[in-house]
């Protein structure tokens, strides 16, 4: 093994070697692969952050459906007493209607009533003199009994 | 299977597989393996830089995002160890891991393949007499100049770190700390200690990986020997598959350890002790 001229053939061989890679092979190799890894980093950030909103967006539909769906029920509860707020005054009034009216037709009857049994009262005492009228004019003079007639009008 | 083996046997087969094609050039100059690592080297920064200039923070291709996992792996090595300004640090590291991937992979080309097409192209004649050695990461040179080189930047961290005066004054009074003149006596030692601290790390770095690939080859080569018979041909052959395979391993994992530990040695030079 004899070391002669190749030995600095080699070193300057392998000063000029580091030197290009110094100066033409690492820079622009490291410059793409950090600028790709700040890309993949930055990436993964938006995706976690996206992941995130999504999360939330999902927790707030969710929230706002419950509401939704509580209102919905609170709704149809006051709708329902409503409801029946105004069937039971329908009922009340219809009563009340039917009570009324019937007030007034027994009214009606009873002053129809009333009005009927004068005319009828009249007309028998009317037909009551008249019948007497023909029965006493055939057997008793008037002149003869013209006091007890009159008494008997006076009593009628 | 070879020509060489079978006119001069085993021995001399490897002996002419091991030797350099060496250019009379100063000291000798290995030709084969400035040009494999040259070309390998070329070929690492052409892909990269191919693929850096086209990069995009997009949705990459396939051929960039195969090549952002490599870098990103050595990065996230490199952040895991050093803390600090990894600007140069990484460029450093995926160079040294790139390359030596590289030039380790030329093992598991076909030992013969060069010497056949030399052979089929010029000739037995000419086949004979040229040497090529395929692995340069198999040549101390590589290795050594290498680990040299990182035990320079080591040292270029250590003063930057520290600046100059800490940097002299950790040698002497690191690893035995004393007060008094106690430190005057300890200081030499201390200095020897560091000393022999600072060396190992480069030696360590390029005989770990010179061993691996050495032997690699060497393993390869006796493989080799077994193709030459009949008998042994099937043999040869599964042992080859076999040590391929294991080979690939060693391959990356040398590229690994000799990247690791040059980062773990920035980040020991930066900090104090």
């Amino acid at each position: 093994m004899n070391i002669n001229l190749t030995f600095f053939g080699q070193m300057i061989s392998f000063g000029i070697l580091v030197w290009f890679t110094m100066k033409f092979i690492w820079p622009p190799l490291n410059a793409a692969i950090e600028s790709r890894q700040k890309t993949i980093a930055d990436g993964l950030a938006a995706a976690e952050r996206a992941r995130q909103e999504l999360k939330d967006a999902d927790s707030r539909v969710a929230d706002e459906i419950r509401k939704a769906r509580e209102e919905a029920t609170q709704i149809v509860e006051r709708a329902n007493q409503q409801y029946n707020q105004i069937v039971d005054k329908a009922k009340v009034d219809a009563i009340a209607e039917g009570a009324r009216q019937k007030a007034v037709a027994q009214a009606e009857i009873d002053s129809l009533s009333h009005q009927a049994r004068e005319v009828l009262r009249q007309q028998v005492a009317a037909l009551a003199v008249s019948g007497a009228e023909k029965i006493l004019k055939r057997e008793i003079d008037q002149a003869r009994h013209r006091d007890l007639l009159d008494a008997l009008a006076k009593e009628i | 299977m070879s020509t060489e083996a079978a006119t001069g046997g085993l021995n001399e087969y490897i002996t002419h597989h091991l030797t350099h094609n060496v250019v009379k050039l100063g000291t000798g100059f290995h030709l084969d393996t400035w040009l494999v690592s040259l070309v390998l080297g070329l070929l690492f920064v052409l892909w990269f830089g191919l693929k850096a200039r086209k990069a995009t923070a997009g949705v990459p291709s396939k051929g960039q995002a195969f090549v952002e996992i490599i870098v990103e792996f050595v990065d996230g090595q490199v952040k895991d160890t050093f803390h600090g300004d990894r600007r140069s640090v990484t460029p450093l590291a995926l160079t040294i891991f790139m390359w030596i991937v590289f030039m380790n992979t030329m093992d598991l080309i076909p030992l013969d393949l060069p010497g056949w097409l030399v052979h089929t192209v010029a000739g037995a004649e000419t086949a004979h007499h040229t040497y090529w050695r395929l692995v340069p990461t198999a040549d101390l040179n590589t290795t050594l100049a290498l680990s040299v080189s990182v035990f320079f930047i080591l040292i270029g961290h250590a003063l930057a770190a520290k600046g100059g005066f800490g940097f002299g004054k950790e040698l002497l009074t690191a690893p035995f700390h004393a007060h008094g003149p106690l430190a005057f006596v300890l200081a030499p030692v201390n200095l020897f200690m560091n000393i022999i601290e600072w060396l190992v790390k480069p030696v360590s770095l390029a005989m770990r990986l010179f061993g691996n690939m050495y032997g690699g080859e060497l393993v390869f080569m006796l493989i080799a020997g077994l193709l030459a018979g009949w008998v042994t041909f099937v043999p040869g052959i599964i042992a080859n598959t076999a040590w391929a395979i294991f080979h690939i391993l060693i391959i990356l994992l040398q590229a690994f350890i000799f990247m690791i530990l040059t980062v773990v040695y920035i980040a020991g030079a930066r900090e104090g002790h």
